[in-house]
């Protein structure tokens, strides 16, 4: 794992790893042809963006009135709703019932808020024994590992990382020849563990405001095996989940599925809602929801609202140039590629996440896959402007570009400064290029500089069309 | 300008060209072409007289204001967008032959200076009227090559801003294809980015360089013989990687094939 402090080490140390860049490739790869597929059959995809979109946007608009009817509703139906301001809020709430039941064991289904908010790290240290039941998220749990995407957390390991790792941890690894041999192990190994924990915990994809009801997506049924056997299931949430109706919820999960695997539906889409009632064969005696803020009512505030439509699809990772490469431990937050870099500035403080904005091309792929429209590139200036304004770019930067500036705006310096340019750069070529030049390090380390001839377009001009 | 007194509101009129007069353009030929490679400069020049422009090379010209726009300076741009509304406005249209720098004027100008009641309608007109060259020649224009032959194979890589921030994709295909003897290849990944991002690939060189070698890869793969593209920030650093990889293909401009100089000197070679 990649654990260096500041932003260029770990982009070395990502850069340096052998396996990551085919890992990387084998998942995203596979979700971007699938993805293109699924949209290129989906001819409504650009109005059911749209619709997306403004339904997210509403429920931001109403954001109070719908988390009323949602805890009025979830209430009715025998959950507890708890509110929490923040991260260690939510935690607290979840050990405190966790240690009211009596609880040894938690097993708990994959949530990216909870890794955001450090919950699996609170249950340890309140001595719970956790285990993931989602198999990425029990694979990242034996490699003691964070996770690197959000949807497929263990992308960074290889098929032939994750045999070993099952090997050495596992009571009955058997060949590992295939990945159905190395599922059939996770299960042995996970099963009963599943059937006797005291708790379970899982995340939300949304929150339906007219039932009270959570919507979970999986594809391993995991979710489905830690919310129903233990006593008491705990849903964790980030508010910005909620959808005014389960309609609202079908509309944002046929862009969600396949956004994020090109899959029309996931193998199991599940709505909780509430306790076992006295009819229900099976389901926990009771039912929690943690309705986590954690900075979002302040991204209201800081011109962020655009970022809490975001279904966490991980389309945007998949098609990031920059995550192609890094991977997502390199970010060294929570939420890798476009959205983490809108994101942790916001979760993690701007001093701290300063270079994540600024080490994106501005290209625009993550915009254009997003099924929610969010202009990341647009949310990226943002953050590029108040790290300027904040003075966190380093001095050589700023003065390189006050003196570009000061040139920029007086177009005799600028051309004078530009043919002194011009004039010195041929001296370091060789046939037409630059490999090395002073200054120029960024470029040349890398890629040669063609050399120019000739002097600038403008003084050209004006020897071949005026006086 | 002239005011329309006769209304209940006060408005400006924009004063079009008539139909059958020449419409005077401005070449905006971008820091980077004036410095690196002015061939694009003359080339797009040519393309314009071609297609019925009056066209003047405004003296007093530098830089669109890009490297303050990606460094978060917004106060820096907007005393450069300023600057250089009031050096474009006289003309009819602006064009620029890059992608990311008419969409600087394009998009972001309207945006910086929306809440700046003296200059926010300014640069609105300002942004309607200018023009990447190649959506110029094909949308605008309906110009089309005549008599340009080239045999060669080349490749399109389709730079992002224009692509995305300008709808800019098929007008450069359809303008070479016009070109006889010339064949386009498709480029895998055409649509990704080369990695270049302006100030990106100095700041964050080693994912940069990541990214536009796989870019290269991709190139070579493609098997033409000649790289073309419409920006020449993406161009220089996707022509300096191959170079670098002791890759034959040759980069230039899409313009310089456009007006039949496919035979000078490619980017970085030597007359
Ligand atoms: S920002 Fe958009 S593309 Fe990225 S994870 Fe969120 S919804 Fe998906």
């Amino acid at each position: 794992m990649n654990h260096a402090p500041d932003f260029d080490s770990r982009v070395a140390a990502a850069l340096a790893n052998p396996t990551l860049k085919v890992a990387i490739e084998r998942t995203t790869g596979t979700a971007r042809t699938k993805r293109a597929a699924a949209m290129a059959a989906w001819p409504e995809f650009p109005a059911a963006r749209a619709l997306g979109r403004d339904i997210k946007d509403h429920v931001i608009e109403n954001l109070a009135h719908y988390l009323v009817a949602f805890e009025k509703n979830a209430d009715a139906a025998g959950t507890k709703v708890h509110w929490a301001r923040t991260g260690e809020e939510a935690c607290q709430i979840v050990v405190d019932i966790c240690r009211k039941a009596g609880a040894k064991s938690v097993t708990r289904a994959k949530s990216m808020l909870g890794e955001e908010i450090g919950l699996p790290h609170a249950l340890e240290a309140a001595g719970l024994e956790r285990v993931e039941t989602d198999l990425a998220e029990h694979i990242i749990q034996l490699a003691g590992d964070p996770p690197s995407h959000i949807v497929w957390p263990a992308l960074h390991k290889t098929r032939e990382q994750v045999a070993e790792l099952f090997r050495a941890h596992h009571r009955d690894p058997g060949a590992m020849a295939t990945v159905e041999a190395m599922v059939a192990s996770a299960r042995r190994q996970l099963r009963e563990k599943f059937m006797a924990a005291d708790v379970g915990i899982s995340g939300a994809n949304f929150l339906v405001a007219d039932t009270g009801a959570v919507c979970t997506v999986t594809n391993e049924g995991n979710a489905e095996l830690t919310t129903t056997p233990p006593r008491i299931h705990i849903v964790t949430a980030g508010i910005e989940k909620l959808v005014p109706s389960t309609a609202h919820a079908m509309a944002m999960l046929r862009l969600l599925v396949r956004s994020a695997t090109g899959a029309e539906l996931t193998q199991y889409t599940t709505f909780h809602n509430g306790p076992k009632r006295a009819q229900d064969r099976d389901g926990p005696d009771e039912f929690h929801i943690v309705l986590v803020d954690a900075g979002r009512t302040r991204m209201l505030n800081e011109g962020l609202a655009e970022m809490l439509r975001c279904i966490r699809c991980g389309a945007c990772l998949n098609h990031c140039v920059v995550y192609r490469q890094i991977g997502g431990h390199a970010y060294g937050a929570t939420y890798p590629g476009p959205m983490g870099s809108v994101l942790t500035p916001m979760l993690d403080g701007l001093e701290q996440a300063q270079d994540l904005p600024r080490a994106c091309t501005l290209n625009g792929q993550c915009q254009e896959v997003c099924p929610v429209a969010i202009p990341l590139p647009t949310l990226l200036r943002g953050w590029r402007e108040k790290s300027w304004q904040r003075g966190f770019e380093p001095a050589r930067v700023r003065w390189a570009l006050a003196l570009w500036r000061f040139t920029a705006m007086r177009p005799r310096l600028y051309e004078f400064a530009g043919n002194i340019g011009l004039r010195i750069m041929p001296l370091f070529a060789h046939g037409g290029w630059i490999s090395r030049m002073p200054l120029a390090g960024g470029w040349t380390a890398h890629r040669d500089m063609p050399s120019p001839s000739g002097g600038t377009f403008l003084a050209q001009y004006r020897r071949r069309f005026k006086k | 300008m002239p005011k329309c007194a006769g209304l209940e509101q006060n408005v400006t009129l924009e004063i079009r060209p008539a139909e059958n007069s020449l419409p005077h353009v401005a070449l905006f030929a971008t820091c980077l072409v004036n410095a690196m490679r002015p061939a694009v400069g003359f080339a797009a020049l040519a393309l314009l007289e071609q297609a019925g422009c009056r066209v003047d090379v405004p003296q007093g010209q530098t830089c669109c204001g890009q490297p303050a726009l990606n460094s978060g300076d917004a106060e820096g741009t907007r005393q450069i967008a300023r600057r250089n509304i009031e050096m474009l406005e006289p003309f009819d249209h602006v064009v620029v032959p890059s992608g990311s720098c008419a969409a600087t004027i394009r998009l972001h100008y309207p945006e910086l200076l929306a809440h700046d009641p003296a200059w926010a309608a300014r640069a609105r007109n300002l942004a309607a009227r200018t023009h990447e060259l190649l959506s110029y020649l094909a949308d605008i224009r309906g110009w089309l090559p005549e008599g340009i032959s080239l045999e060669a194979s080349a490749t399109y890589h389709d730079s992002c801003s224009g692509l995305r921030e300008l709808g800019l994709k098929a007008q450069p295909r359809k303008l070479l294809a016009a070109v006889n003897d010339l064949t386009l290849r498709k480029l895998e990944g055409e649509e990704t980015c080369c990695g270049f991002g302006g100030t990106f690939c100095v700041k964050y060189p080693a994912i940069s360089n990541a990214i536009v070698d796989e870019k290269a890869v991709a190139v070579e793969a493609s098997g033409a013989a000649l790289l073309l593209g419409g920006d020449l920030g993406c161009l220089l650093n996707m022509a300096g990687k191959l170079h670098r990889r002791g890759a034959a293909v040759r980069a230039f401009h899409a313009a310089e094939i456009l007006a039949g100089m496919g035979d000078a000197p490619a980017i970085g070679e030597t007359p």
